[in-house]
C-alpha cells in the first residue's frame, strides 16, 4: 500500500503543518482522514516486528518498533484520535487543532519508540503539545494550572533523560525494554514514568489541569498521556510487585476526592487515576494474564473515558458550567447525551456487557491466581466506588437529580456523532470481546462471561447502588458545594511558601538585631568602596572599566598562587 | 598552485580587498567587493577543510623560510574548522548587512565600514591559520583594533563608551598574551607553536614558564569573556551595529576559544593542564560562569543584552569543556564553538531585525512584535530551543557531548550545571517569547512589517543550519573528533 516502514508519528506531524496553513473544511478533512488512514496502514501493512532505525550521531534510534503490544496501543490511539476528532469539529482554534495533531503524533511516537532517547523526545514533546491545550481555554486558572503542569511534566522528561544517560552509562545500551528497579537510572526512570502515570503523591498535575482544559482539549488529553505512561511501564517493569500496592493506592484514593468534588470533570479526573490503578496493579502482578487485562483495561477505558469526558464536556458547552451543585434536570434538554453518559458510566463501572467489565475482570482474576486476596479485596471495594462516583454520580447529578432549570439545545451534531461511536464500541467489546482479546499481546484462554464473575460483579454493583441512595436518602451523602477540596498540591501551593513566609518572619524577628548590625557594617563597607569606585554593584549591571581591571588582577593573583600552592 | 598556497591565500585575500574597498566610491560597490571576497574565502576554507579531514597536516612555510625559523601556517582540521567558521559566517553576514548597515552607518563611511570589516576578517583567520604565537598576537591585535573601530560605529553616541572599554579590556589582554609569549620566548627562544611545544618539555617545572602560561591564560580568557572577566561584553555587542553584533557574537568570542585551546592543548599540553590548577579553575570559573550569566541574562531589560549575557553562559559551557581536560570534554568545546556561532549568528539577526523595524532593542519597544514579525519570531523561537538544547537542534548535540565527558569525568556536579543552565536558558527564552508573541503591541498606531528578505533568508539560513547539524553531525563532531585527536589530549588516568 504505502512504504511499509513509516513512523507512525509522521502522518500526525504532517496533518499538524496541514491543519496549521488550512482553515474550514479543507482542515476538518485533514483531522478526519488523518487518524483513518493512519490507522488503516498500521492496521494492514504494519506486522508485528516492523524495526525502524535511523543513525543519529553514535546511535542508532529506533523511530519504530513494532510488537503485539506496540500496536494495540497503536490501534487505540487512532481510534481515539479519531473519536476526539469528531467532537472537536465545531472548534475553529488553530492552536488547538495543530496541538491536538502534534500532541496525538507525540504519543504514537513515545509508544512506537524503540530506544529511550527516542522515548525521551517524544516525552517531552507529548508535555509540550498537550499544555497548549490546557492554555486554550485562555482563563486565568487554566493559564496558571497550565504552567504548573508544564513544569511537572518537563521534570519527568528530565528524570527520564537522566535515568537514560546513567543507564547509557552503566550499560553502553540505549535499547527501551525491561529496566527494572536496579540501580540509580532503573529508580529515576520508575519516577519519571509515575509522574505520567499519575502515582500517589505525583499525581497532582491531572486533577489540576484536566478539568481546565478546553471541553475538546480534556478529551484528548484523557487519552493519550496517561495511556503512554502505562505502556511505557508494562513494557520497562513488568512485574515490579511494588506496583501492585502503588496500584491499589491509586485505586483508592481518589475515590473519597471523587465523592466530595463538585466540578464534575474534577471527578472524572479522579476517576482516571482510579482506573489508572487497576492498569498499574495489572502491571505489577507481571503474569501474562495480568498485562493481558492491563492492556485490555487500557483500551476500553480510553473509550468509555473519552465518552465521559465527551459527554460532560458536551454539557459544559452547553450549559456553561459543570459544577454538579449548579447543573440537574438536564435530561430535559439533552436525552441524547444523557443515554450516550449513562452508556460511558455502566462501561467505567463494569456492568457486564459494557466494556469495563470485560477488561477489568481479567486484572481481578490475575490478582487472585497470584494469591494477592487482600489487594483483591481493595480493588473489590475501589470498584464499588467506581461505579458510586463515576457511575452514578456523574449522570445523576447532571442529568437528573434536582431540576436546576437550565433549559439548553442538545449537543451539536458532531459531538453526538462522536459519543455515539464511541458508545457503540463500549457495548461491542463488552458483548463481543473476543475481537479484543485476539489482539492482546500474550495467548491466555479467558473469558469473563461465566456464572461467579458475572454474578460477583453484580451484587457488588447492586450493594454499591443501594449505598448511594441510602445515604442520599437519610442525607449522609456529601452535599455538592463550591468548595476547594485540598490535595496534594497543597504542599507545594500553600505548606511551602506559608513555610517561606514563617521562615522569613523568624528570620526577621530572633535575627533582626544582629543582621541589622551586620547590614549596617556590610553597607557602610559598601559605602566606602562605592565612594572609591562608582557604579553600582549588580551583576546584571553594566560595570565601570576600572572593577573589570580589577577583576583581572584578582584572577591572576588568583592563578599565580593556587599555581605556587598547587 | 592554488591548492599549494591555500593557506596564506586565504589570509591575503581579505587582506588585500581590505584597502581597495577603503578607496571605492560610496555606494554599494564596497559591499559588493566585500561580498565577493568572503563568498571567495568561504570557498578556499572549505576546500582546505577538505584536504584535512582525513587527520592530515597542511605546513605552510611563508615566504619560503623552513618553519623553526620563519612563519608556518599550520593547518589540522581544528583550524580549518574554525576558518570555514569564520568565512562561513561572515560569508552569511553580508547579505544581512546590506540594507542594515545601510540604515545604520552614515553613507559617507560606508567604504571605510566595509574595508575594516575586511580587516577583522583578516585577523581572524590570520589566528585561525597561523602556527606561530607572535603572528598569532599580531593577527588578534589586527581583528580587536578593527572590531574596536567597528563597535565605535555604532548609532547611539554610547557605542563611543562600549568601544573604549573594549579597547581597554582588550589591550590589557592583548599585553597579558604578549607578556606571557615574551617570556615563553626568553625561556625556549623560538616561537613556533611545535618547536615550543619541544622546548618546553624539559623546562616545564620552571617558574617563568608558569608564570608565563598565567599571563596567556588570564589574556586569552580577557579575549574569550570568561567570566568574570566578560565585563565588556554585553555593551559591545549592543551597541554595535547590527550586522557588527552578529559577526563578532558569532565568531570573536569562539576564535578566542581557539587560541585558548591552541596555546594550552598544543603549546602546552595535557598533562601541564594536569599538573596546574588550570583545569579546576577553569571548571570553577566555568560553573560560575553558567549560573550567574545565566541568571543575569534573566534580569536584561534589552534583547541584546540578554543575548550578549547568554553568550557568556555558554562560552562558560565550552570552558568546561576544557576544564574536564578530556577528549570527549574538548570535542564537546570545538562542536559547541561551531553549534553555538550558529544560534546566536541567528538569533542577534533576529534581534537586528526588530532594531531595523522598531529602532530599538529595549523590551518595552518589543511587545507584541512576534505576531507582525512572524518569520523573525519563529527563527528567534527555533534558535532559543537550540540554545536550551533540545533534541533535533544542534545544541543538544554539543550539550549531548558536554554532558557524556561530564559523567566520564565522574563530575556529577558538572552533569547537574550543565542541566541547570539549560532550565535558565528556558527561562529567559521563554521571557523574550512572552514579550513578542503574548504582550499586546503597545502602540497600535504602531504598523510594523515583517523584515525584508534580505534579513529573513540569512537567518533562516542558519535557523535550517541549527537543525541541520542536529541531525547529520559528520561535519561537526567528525572534523572535532579529528582535531581533538591531533590535539593528543591523554586519557584520563583515575
Amino acid at each position: 500500500m504505502w512504504m511499509t516502514e513509516l513512523p507512525p508519528f509522521v502522518p500526525f506531524f504532517i496533518a499538524a503543518l496541514m491543519v496549521l496553513i488550512s482553515s474550514g473544511w479543507p482542515r476538518n478533512l485533514v483531522l478526519l482522514v488523518t487518524p483513518v488512514l493512519a490507522g488503516l496502514y498500521l492496521w494492514l501493512d504494519v506486522t508485528p516486528g516492523t524495526v525502524l532505525t535511523v543513525p543519529i550521531i553514535e546511535f542508532e534510534l529506533v523511530l519504530m518498533r513494532a510488537d503485539r503490544l506496540s500496536l494495540l496501543f497503536g490501534y487505540i490511539f487512532h481510534i481515539a484520535a479519531f473519536i476526539a476528532a469528531i467532537f472537536s469539529l465545531h472548534e475553529r482554534d488553530t492552536t488547538q487543532a495543530v496541538a491536538s495533531q502534534l500532541y496525538v503524533g507525540s504519543a504514537l511516537g513515545a509508544v512506537f519508540a524503540g530506544d529511550l532517547i527516542t522515548l525521551f523526545i517524544f516525552w517531552e514533546l507529548l508535555a509540550i503539545s498537550s499544555v497548549f491545550l490546557v492554555w486554550a481555554r485562555h482563563t486565568e486558572r487554566a493559564i496558571r494550572s497550565g504552567m504548573r503542569y508544564l513544569v511537572i511534566q518537563v521534570s519527568s522528561g528530565m528524570l527520564l533523560l537522566a535515568g537514560a544517560l546513567l543507564q547509557y552509562y552503566q550499560t553502553d545500551s540505549l535499547t527501551f525494554d525491561f529496566i527494572g528497579l536496579e540501580g540509580i537510572s532503573g529508580w529515576l526512570i520508575f519516577i519519571a514514568f509515575g509522574i505520567k502515570c499519575a502515582f500517589p503523591l505525583l499525581h497532582n498535575w491531572l486533577p489540576d489541569a484536566y478539568p481546565e482544559a478546553t471541553p475538546t482539549g480534556t478529551v484528548f488529553l484523557s487519552a493519550f498521556t496517561t495511556k503512554t505512561a502505562v505502556y511505557a511501564l508494562a513494557r520497562g517493569f513488568p512485574g515490579t510487585e511494588l506496583l501492585v500496592y502503588i496500584g491499589a493506592v491509586m485505586t483508592v484514593f481518589p475515590i473519597f476526592y471523587a465523592v466530595i468534588e463538585n466540578d464534575l470533570r474534577r471527578v472524572l479526573s479522579y476517576s482516571l487515576i482510579n482506573q489508572l490503578g487497576f492498569m498499574v496493579c495489572g502491571i505489577g502482578i507481571g503474569t501474562a494474564l495480568a498485562l493481558n487485562g492491563t492492556v485490555a483495561h487500557a483500551f476500553s477505558h480510553i473509550i468509555y473515558k473519552a465518552l465521559l469526558f465527551m459527554s460532560m464536556g458536551a454539557v459544559l458547552y452547553r450549559a456553561g458550567n459543570i459544577y454538579a451543585s449548579d447543573l440537574g434536570g438536564m435530561y430535559k434538554s439533552m436525552p441524547k447525551t444523557a443515554v450516550f453518559c449513562i452508556i460511558g458510566a455502566s462501561s467505567i463501572s463494569a456492568f457486564p456487557l459494557f466494556s469495563g467489565f470485560v477488561s477489568k475482570s481479567m486484572v481481578l482474576a490475575a490478582m487472585i491466581e497470584e494469591g494477592y486476596d487482600y489487594i483483591w479485596l481493595v480493588l473489590l471495594f475501589a470498584s464499588a466506588g467506581v461505579l458510586h462516583h463515576a457511575g452514578i454520580k456523574i449522570p445523576y447529578y447532571a442529568f437528573f437529580a434536582k431540576d436546576a432549570g437550565i433549559r439548553t439545545e442538545e449537543a451539536p451534531l458532531n459531538m453526538l456523532i462522536a459519543m455515539g461511536i464511541a458508545a457503540l464500541l463500549c457495548i461491542f467489546i463488552g458483548t463481543q470481546p473476543s475481537y479484543l482479546y485476539a489482539l492482546l499481546p500474550w495467548e491466555v484462554e479467558f473469558w469473563p462471561y461465566d456464572t461467579t464473575h458475572v454474578l460477583t460483579q453484580l451484587q457488588l454493583l447492586l450493594f454499591a447502588v443501594l449505598a448511594f441512595v441510602w445515604t442520599n436518602k437519610i442525607g449522609l451523602h456529601p452535599h455538592e458545594i463550591h468548595a476547594v477540596n485540598v490535595d496534594i498540591e497543597w504542599l507545594y501551593r500553600k505548606l511551602l511558601p506559608d513555610a517561606a513566609a514563617y521562615m522569613y518572619g523568624v528570620y526577621k524577628r530572633i535575627g533582626y538585631d544582629f543582621i541589622e548590625s551586620a547590614h549596617a557594617s556590610l553597607k557602610a563597607t559598601a559605602r566606602t568602596i562605592s565612594r572609591t569606585r562608582p557604579g553600582r554593584f549588580h551583576l546584571a549591571a553594566s560595570w565601570p572599566t576600572g572593577s573589570m581591571v580589577l577583576w583581572i588582577a584578582v584572577i591572576l593573583g588568583f592563578f599565580l598562587l593556587a599555581d605556587a600552592l598547587y | 598552485m592554488i591548492e599549494q598556497n591555500l593557506s596564506l591565500l586565504l589570509v591575503v585575500l581579505p587582506l588585500l580587498a581590505a584597502p581597495v574597498t577603503a578607496i571605492l566610491p560610496q555606494g554599494k560597490a564596497p559591499w559588493l567587493l566585500t561580498l565577493i571576497t568572503t563568498w571567495l574565502c568561504l570557498i578556499l576554507a572549505s576546500w582546505q577543510l577538505s584536504l584535512v579531514t582525513d587527520g592530515s597536516v597542511i605546513s605552510y612555510a611563508l615566504g619560503g623560510w623552513a618553519p623553526p625559523w620563519g612563519i608556518e601556517y599550520r593547518i589540522d582540521a581544528m583550524n580549518a574548522l574554525v576558518a570555514l567558521l569564520i568565512s562561513g559566517i561572515a560569508a552569511i553576514t553580508l547579505p544581512y548587512a546590506l540594507h542594515t548597515v545601510e540604515k545604520e552607518i552614515p553613507r559617507h563611511q560606508l567604504s571605510l565600514f566595509y574595508a575594516v570589516f575586511l580587516l577583522c576578517l583578516v585577523g581572524l583567520l590570520g589566528i585561525a591559520q597561523t602556527g606561530d604565537v607572535f603572528n598569532l598576537f599580531v593577527f588578534l591585535e589586527i581583528s580587536s583594533l578593527s572590531s574596536y573601530v567597528l563597535i565605535a560605529m555604532g548609532e547611539q553616541r554610547r557605542a563611543l563608551t562600549a568601544a573604549f572599554q573594549y579597547l581597554i579590556m582588550g589591550s590589557i589582554g592583548a599585553t597579558f598574551l604578549l607578556i606571557g609569549i615574551g617570556l615563553l620566548f626568553v625561556e625556549t627562544g623560538t616561537l613556533n607553536m611545535l618547536d615550543l611545544h619541544e622546548r618546553l618539555q624539559p623546562i616545564m617545572h620552571h617558574r617563568t614558564v608558569h608564570t608565563g602560561f598565567a599571563f596567556i591564560v588570564v589574556g586569552i580568557a580577557l579575549k574569550l569573556a570568561l567570566f568574570p572577566l566578560h565585563l565588556w561584553l554585553p555593551n559591545a555587542y549592543k551597541y554595535s551595529p547590527s550586522a557588527i553584533s552578529v559577526f563578532l557574537a558569532a565568531t570573536a568570542t569562539k576564535v578566542a576559544v581557539y587560541i585558548m585551546l591552541r596555546m594550552v592543548f598544543t603549546v602546552f599540553s595535557t598533562d601541564f593542564v594536569r599538573a596546574t590548577p588550570t583545569d579546576h579553575i577553569f571548571l570553577l570559573l566555568g560553573v560560575f560562569g553558567v549560573i550567574l550569566a545565566s541568571i543575569a541574562a534573566i534580569y536584561q531589560t534589552d534583547m541584546k543584552r540578554l543575548l550578549a549575557y547568554s553568550s557568556i553562559a555558554q562560552i562558560s559551557y565550552m570552558v568546561l569543556g576544557m576544564g574536564l581536560a578530556s577528549a570527549l570534554g574538548v570535542t564537546a568545546t570545538l562542536v559547541h564553538v561551531f553549534n553555538h556561532a550558529l544560534m546566536k549568528g541567528a538569533l542577534f539577526m533576529a534581534a537586528g531585525a526588530l532594531v531595523y523595524r522598531v529602532g530599538s532593542s529595549q523590551f518595552k519597544k518589543l511587545d507584541g512584535l512576534g505576531r507582525h514579525m512572524p518569520w523573525t519570531f519563529a527563527a528567534i523561537f527555533i534558535a532559543g530551543l537550540s540554545l536550551i538544547g533540545i533534541p533535533g537542534t544542534a545544541g543538544f548535540i554539543s550539550k549531548w557531548y558536554l554532558v557524556l565527558a561530564a559523567i566520564e569525568h565522574q563530575s556529577w556536579l558538572i552533569a547537574l550545571v550543565i542541566l541547570l543552565g539549560s532550565l535558565l536558558t528556558v527561562v529567559y527564552m521563554w521571557k523574550l517569547v512572552e514579550l513578542l508573541f503574548f504582550r499586546p503591541i503597545t502602540d497600535p498606531a504602531l504598523t510594523v512589517t515583517e523584515a525584508p528578505a534580505w534579513l529573513l533568508l540569512p537567518m533562516w539560513t542558519l535557523i535550517i543550519a541549527n537543525i541541520y547539524f542536529g541531525i547529520n553531525t559528520e561535519l561537526t563532531v567528525g572534523v572535532a573528533e579529528t582535531a581533538v585527536n591531533l590535539l593528543g589530549i591523554a586519557a584520563i588516568h583515575e
